[in-house]
């Protein structure tokens, strides 16, 4: 192997990783945010919804969970066109993100859902509770609580799984990435500085998570 | 311009759906090798073992998958080979599957109770007899489940493979749009089709752990 690793482009294109890292990030952001809302109106409508509404979220959750984001992402952004949806790239990055996190997440929450005690239920109906005011005050946090830890895997998961939003040219790291490489045919270099930045984020995010989860959920017995 | 019909568009999509389960059995056989290997490293006794596996399974579970067929492709052509993509394609997919699998084998094997190696070892067992008679044959019984729900991850993981220039289903939906302008039929059957092959494996997966119910029955 007599190859010259060479990473002086760096000098010149720092910009352009972290113009793309930024898009990376705001995607996660959105796409977070949004997907695990979602999830939590699926994993209610699953396990405590009305018996209409079961069977459409699950065949949602089966489709989502049973096809390749990228498939996902083209019939979005291609497809869905040919129905007068129109949208730009980053919304159609940012719309098959939120779909498919909140239906991973949907599975997750609603295994936390069912975890719950049933007396819990009937706690909040003897308090003369309705079934959404149960479900928002008394089962929804300690649920989430459990299943933290899926839950931000998973978000992990959907970050990492955004490299392919490049290619509906939304402009993102790994966008970023291939139009560096394109400029200075140094691909290894640039593909392996661009996966350290991953790294480094994918690490971040799972102490951020983690940090967030403390904060939100009550730890246990301190309650009291 | 030539027409297509719907069997065409289909026909062509399944022929090309041949290299996605091809690549798939690869990958999985391939990276359950691997996982092997690393998981024996990880529950042995060597403490340089379980820090390279400790770290390997960081890297490849902290990185796209996309970036690791990116420096695969790119990475093994530094040497000089000339790299089709289908090589660069199995060697990063067995690498990635090799890393989850490991990291759930491994999850198995820790969950198997305290009392069961001290109980053999009482017997006067060694380490390997241990892991022979004892403990990998109540491992393997839970791992079956998470081990063929993973499989759906590689199967939906090569989808990726496209994007280096493999021609499986993904690309051969691309190409077919370039060709008939109907996205919306094309990458619909897409979709239907890697439904299709996933789909039978979750619902396998989830009928194997509510049959063999191991979780629950161990305590």
């Amino acid at each position: 192997m007599n190859y010259a690793f060479d990473f002086g482009w760096l000098a010149d294109y720092w910009p352009v990783l972290l113009k793309g890292l930024g898009i990376t990030v705001e995607l996660t952001l959105v796409g977070g945010v949004l997907g695990v809302a979602l999830g939590i109106a699926c994993a209610w409508a699953r396990a405590l919804g009305p018996a209409w509404l079961r069977p459409v979220v699950a065949i949602y959750v089966e489709l989502i969970r049973n096809t390749p984001f990228l498939i996902q992402l083209f019939f979005i952004f291609f497809g869905l066109p040919a129905l007068g949806l129109r949208m730009s790239e980053l919304q159609a990055a940012n719309l098959a993100m939120v779909i498919n996190l909140g239906a991973y997440g949907c599975e997750i929450i609603r295994a936390g859902i069912q975890a719950t005690p049933k007396g819990q239920f009937e706690a909040g109906a003897s308090l003369g509770m309705s079934r959404i005011q149960t479900f928002r005050h008394v089962v929804l946090i300690p649920a989430l609580q459990r299943i933290w830890p899926a839950l931000s895997s998973q978000i992990v998961i959907v970050m990492l799984g955004s490299a392919a939003v490049s290619q509906i040219a939304a402009e993102d790291l790994t966008f970023a990435a291939n139009f560096i490489q394109s400029r200075t045919f140094r691909a290894f270099e640039t593909y392996f500085a661009a996966t350290l930045i991953y790294l480094a984020l994918a690490i971040l995010l799972r102490q951020l998570l983690r940090g967030l989860g403390w904060t939100i959920f009550p730890r246990r017995g301190a309650a009291r | 311009m030539s027409d297509f019909t719907t069997w065409d568009i289909l026909r062509n999509l399944l022929l090309a759906a041949r290299w996605t389960v091809l690549l798939s059995l690869v990958s999985f056989v391939g990276g359950g090798l691997v996982g092997a290997a690393l998981l024996f490293l990880c529950i042995g006794r060597s403490r340089a073992g379980q820090a390279f596996v400790k770290a390997y399974v960081e890297l490849f579970q902290g990185t796209p998958l996309l970036m690791q067929l990116f420096l695969a492709f790119f990475g093994l052509g530094l040497f000089g080979i000339d790299v089709p993509a289908w090589l660069a394609a199995g060697v990063a997919l067995i690498l990635w599957t090799a890393a989850f699998l490991s990291e759930i084998w491994r999850g198995c094997v820790e969950s198997i109770a305290k009392g069961q190696w001290e109980a053999s070892s009482s017997l006067g067992m060694g380490y390997i007899q241990q892991m022979r008679h004892v403990i990998l044959p109540q491992a393997l019984r839970i791992a079956v489940p998470p081990t063929v729900g993973f499989s759906v991850q590689v199967v939906k993981g090569t989808a990726l493979t496209s994007i280096i220039g493999f021609v499986e289903l993904s690309k051969a939906g691309t190409m077919v749009t370039n060709a008939t302008f109907e996205p919306f039929t094309v990458y619909g059957f897409v979709a239907l089709i890697y439904f299709c092959l996933c789909w039978p494996l979750s619902r396998s997966s989830q009928i194997l752990e509510r049959k063999l119910n191991v979780a629950h029955r161990n305590h």
